[in-house]
Order: C-alpha cells, then sequence, then structure tokens
C-alpha cells in the first residue's frame, strides 16, 4: 500500500517536472516554425543586418538590425542604472545595515519586482518621460534613456536580491581572517569580500540585463517606437519586443510579416539563452572557487 | 391566495408571449465579435444595447485588431470580425481556402484627424504638406508657416488600420521617415502629442480634445458634417465582416447597429453615423 502510493507520487512529480520542459519544447517549436520561413523569403543576413524595417509597404522592408540595436541599446543603459543601484544597495544591505535595517530594506526592493510593468510604463509615461524632456531640452520625451531608466529601475531587485545571497555566500572565515590581519572594514570589503563574491554579481547582473532585454509593455509605452538605428541614448528607439507586442495583432497570418514577427521573438529567445548560459556558468565557477561544490 | 398566484402566472405567461410576439427569440444564442479596436467601442455598446432587448443572446466582444478579426472570421473563432480596413486580397483568398466567404457590412464612417500641439500656430495643412513632413522632406514648422521648430512625426504602428488608411488617403502609400516614432494605439499618439510641442500625430476624430489641436486639411476642418458630405479627405469606412450575408442572430445584430439606436451609438463613441 505504502510502497504503490509512493510510486504514485514520483510518477506524479516527474511528470510536473517534466511539464514545464514541454512548454518550452513546444514553444521552442512553434517559434522555429513560425520564423525560419522569413530565413528562406528574405534571406537571414538581409533579416538580421537590413536597416530598415517597413514591414507592411510594397515592397517592404524586413531590416532588424535598428530593432536589435534598439534592444541592446535601451539594455546597455538599464546597466548603468541598475548596477550602481542594485549592487550598491546588495553591499549596504549585508555590510552596513543592521539586522533592523535589513529587515526593512530587502522586501522594500523585492516590492520593486511585484510592480507591473504596465504601471512602470505608466509612470514612464507620465511622469519620466515629460521630466527628462524638460530636464535636457529634447524635442520628445520618449527616448531609449526613458526606457533604459525605467528598465534600470526594474532590474534593480533581481540585481539587488542574487548580488546580494552572492555577499551572503562568502564564508565567515574569509572575513574573520583579513579582520584577524589588521585590514579595515573597506580593505576587508574591496579586497576580499568583493572579489569573493565577484562572480555572483555578475551572475546577477547578467540576469538583470536579461529581464530588461526581454521587457516588453514598459519599452513599449516609453521609447516612442522609432525604427532607427541609434545614435545616442536620447533619441526614440524600437526594441524587438515591442515590435513584437505592438504589430502581431495586426499582422496578416501567414504573412512575411507574420513570419518575421516570430523570427524576431526567436532571435530575442537566443540572446536570453546565451545571457543564461552565461550566468549558468559564472555561476558553477562560482561556487567551485568558494568550495560549495554543485 | 391560491387565486392570486394563478393570476401572476397567467399574467407573466401573458406578458411573456406578448413579448415573444415582438422580439424574435434565438434559443440562447452566443455571439462572438473580434477585431479592430477602432471598432471596439461601437461593438461594444451596440452589443450591450442588444443584450439588453434580447437577453437570451450572448454576446462576447474582444480587440486584436483588424488582421486578428480577419483571421479568426476565417478558422470560424469569431462570429463577426471588426475592421478599420477593407479585407486583402491576400484574406479573400484564404477565407475561400477554409470555405469563409466574407461578406463586407459598413457600419460607421470616421475621420482621421491631423494634430498638432495646442501651442502650435499652424491651423491649416494640405494634403501635400502634411505628406512632405510623414515623409521627411519637411523637418521644421517654418517651412509650413509655423515657429522655426524641429517637427517631431508621430505615427501608428504601420500594421494598425488607422496607418493603412492613413498611408493610403494622405501619403501615396510612401514611407513614412525612419524616425517617425510609432505609437500604439490612437490615445498614445494623442497622449505623445499633448506632451511634445513640436509634435504632429494623427488620430480617429473622437480624439480631438482641448490637449491636442486638429488641423484643417486642404482648408477644411475636421467635423463630423465635413466627413459625411464627403468634403474632408481624411475619412474612412469602419466594417463588420460576416461569413456570408448575415442571417439569423447576426443580421439581428449588424440590422440592430445599422438601426436608428445603433447609429445613435455609434455617435456616442465618438465616430461618424451613416444616416
Amino acid at each position: 500500500m505504502h510502497r504503490i502510493r509512493e510510486r504514485i507520487y514520483k510518477v506524479l512529480f516527474t511528470l510536473l517536472a517534466f511539464a514545464s520542459l514541454l512548454f518550452l519544447v513546444g514553444i521552442t517549436v512553434t517559434l522555429f516554425i513560425e520564423g525560419l520561413p522569413v530565413f528562406k523569403e528574405v534571406g537571414f543576413f538581409d533579416f538580421v543586418l537590413g536597416k530598415s524595417w517597413y514591414p507592411t509597404y510594397e515592397p517592404p522592408d524586413f531590416g532588424i538590425l535598428p530593432l536589435i540595436l534598439g534592444s541592446l541599446w535601451v539594455t546597455a543603459g538599464a546597466v548603468l542604472f541598475c548596477v550602481p543601484i542594485g549592487v550598491g544597495s546588495a553591499l549596504f544591505i549585508n555590510e552596513l545595515a543592521g539586522k533592523r535595517l535589513k529587515a526593512v530594506l530587502k522586501p522594500i526592493i523585492e516590492i520593486l519586482a511585484g510592480i507591473p510593468s504596465i504601471v512602470y510604463g505608466f509612470f514612464g509615461i507620465v511622469v519620466i518621460a515629460p521630466f527628462i524632456q524638460r530636464l535636457l531640452n529634447l524635442p520628445v520625451g520618449l527616448t531609449a534613456f526613458t526606457g533604459s531608466l525605467m528598465l534600470g529601475i526594474m532590474a534593480t531587485p533581481t540585481v539587488c536580491s542574487i548580488s546580494e545571497d552572492a555577499l551572503s555566500f562568502v564564508p565567515r572565515s574569509f572575513r574573520e581572517a583579513s579582520l584577524a590581519v589588521g585590514a579595515n572594514r573597506w580593505q576587508t570589503l574591496t579586497r576580499v569580500v568583493f572579489p569573493a563574491s565577484a562572480s555572483g554579481i555578475s551572475t546577477s547582473i547578467i540576469l538583470g540585463m536579461s529581464r530588461a532585454v526581454g521587457e516588453t509593455m514598459t519599452v513599449l509605452m516609453v521609447t516612442g517606437g522609432a525604427a532607427v538605428i541609434p545614435h545616442t541614448l536620447f533619441q526614440p528607439v524600437r526594441p524587438m519586443t515591442s515590435t513584437i507586442a505592438a504589430e502581431m495583432g495586426e499582422a496578416v497570418m501567414g504573412s512575411t510579416h507574420y513570419h518575421s514577427l516570430f523570427a524576431i521573438g526567436l532571435i530575442l529567445f537566443f540572446i536570453i539563452l546565451v545571457f543564461n548560459v552565461i550566468a549558468e556558468l559564472i555561476t558553477r565557477r562560482f561556487r567551485k572557487k568558494l568550495g560549495l561544490g554543485r | 391566495m391560491f387565486k392570486s398566484k394563478i393570476a401572476i402566472t397567467v399574467v407573466a405567461a401573458v406578458l411573456c408571449v406578448g413579448l415573444m410576439g415582438n422580439v424574435p427569440t434565438f434559443a440562447a444564442k452566443s455571439l462572438t465579435i473580434k477585431g479592430s479596436t477602432t471598432v471596439l467601442p461601437i461593438a461594444q455598446s451596440c452589443a450591450e444595447a442588444f443584450m439588453d432587448v434580447h437577453s437570451d443572446v450572448n454576446i462576447s466582444v474582444q480587440g486584436g485588431g483588424s488582421g486578428v478579426g480577419i483571421a479568426s472570421l476565417i478558422d470560424g473563432t469569431c462570429d463577426i470580425a471588426d475592421a478599420s480596413r477593407p479585407i486583402k486580397g491576400k484574406e479573400v483568398v484564404k477565407a475561400k481556402e477554409n470555405g469563409v466567404q466574407a461578406y463586407e457590412n459598413v457600419v460607421a464612417l470616421d475621420g482621421i484627424a491631423v494634430i498638432v500641439h495646442p501651442s502650435n500656430p499652424v491651423d491649416g495643412l494640405s494634403i501635400e504638406q502634411i505628406k512632405k513632413i510623414y515623409t521627411g522632406e519637411i523637418s521644421n514648422w517654418s517651412e509650413v508657416g509655423g515657429k522655426n521648430m524641429k517637427v517631431t512625426v508621430i505615427s501608428r504602428d504601420s500594421a494598425s488600420g488607422t496607418f493603412e488608411t492613413f498611408n493610403e488617403l494622405a501619403l501615396d502609400k510612401e514611407k513614412v521617415r525612419a524616425d517617425a516614432l510609432l505609437q500604439v494605439s490612437n490615445q498614445a499618439v494623442a497622449q505623445a502629442v499633448s506632451r511634445t510641442p513640436g509634435a504632429i500625430g494623427y488620430a480617429g476624430l473622437g480624439y480631438l480634445s482641448s490637449a491636442v489641436k486638429g488641423v484643417n486639411v486642404d482648408g477644411v476642418q475636421p467635423t463630423k458634417k465635413n466627413i459625411v458630405n464627403g468634403s474632408y479627405k481624411l475619412a474612412r469606412k469602419l466594417f463588420m465582416y460576416t461569413n456570408g450575408a448575415p442571417a439569423g442572430v447576426v443580421k439581428a445584430f449588424i440590422d440592430f447597429v445599422l438601426s436608428e439606436k445603433g447609429q445613435e451609438l455609434v455617435e456616442k463613441a465618438g465616430y461618424v453615423p451613416l444616416i
């Protein structure tokens, strides 16, 4: 009786564990089936390196380089905000904050992660964009920079909480040894704790970036949506995600345009996959270094 | 006591029969309407009013865009497809392959207003000027009689029905300058224009407000009257596509939209009624 029950549980949980794999396979297969026709119809290099995106004109242009660069610029800009804020608050929470402050600060930063992205977008449109427009005297406030700022804030909890974990993984003995040989707190932090947790912090940054590059609603609302190759952060851009979101509803099913939106999804999927693989590799190295094993 | 109960039942039954005489009933029918976000407010308000009269009909109204609506009509997942553009040749072919005969019902008119920031002194533009601004030939307001200020061109996503209509009516299908800001909805365009002093954008007539200024196009004001009499050039028809000529509950609904009551709701939603 007992054994049968155990078996049932085992089978049940195995199935559940594989359910996410099933979805992953389903999504990947769909992206490939719906996206690959574009590479035949347009050509892989013309698609990825093409400089103009005019999908609905006669004849259409399906060049997504402006969209890829739009995504990368906004993400790079987001790093400028989420790394100092995220890593800085992780250091503060781990090294300087007392127990009470830590108990307040950490949940507050994590609440940021729970705010729906449309709310960030709305805040961006109503408050941040007009502010940036006036501050920098730009013709329009919906720019890559506005998107970067919003994404930077959105990615901060990811960076902060993984960095903080990395810092707290540094064994107590490291710190004690450093202090014992006469190093002060600052020296211990910069020469011992920080290097020991550097790979964990890098992981947090990369995961933050993959969060930023995949974010859709906020960038759709605040980056303006102009499909040009960006030269500065202060001009409107059209990231890949917002292109898919904005155009999927109106694309004629089965057309090259429709397939090209899936192909953009496919490329985005690979970019995020690369980010995640790098993060995973760094994490493994990090664990080995601290002697934590797998 | 007993007698009064019978009386009530009889009265109720008579009332029911009486009502049934006036209103055809459709044994618990459900209707799915999908498509253009431009037509959505019309479909929504008409569906509500229709269901008030026909309590046995359940109508679900969804957006998604003209393309989605027509695609759903083709694969049979909706009964009525809202569209702010006529069906395309490619879609007709696809429909025929699936045994669907897309039938066009014009339900309302919509005017596209060209909007600028209220502080902009420019009051009117010719279609030629609008075209030059959107294609990038003109990029400073001083070239069309305004202040020395850079023009920020705001357009709709090139896949939207509003864009297609504007592109056809105003731009002769020429390409919008690549650095134009593309917004996902009429509301987003109006909002961006209202916050950008040098901006030009376009949106449905219903989006004109004190926050944005509608300019005269070829000397004609963007008003309902001018759209109905055909003098305002940037106007279009709005459609509800059905599979074959409407019949049964679908016909009842389309007839309702076209009725006086329905067209009143069209006007209330900010569009131009056919009658």
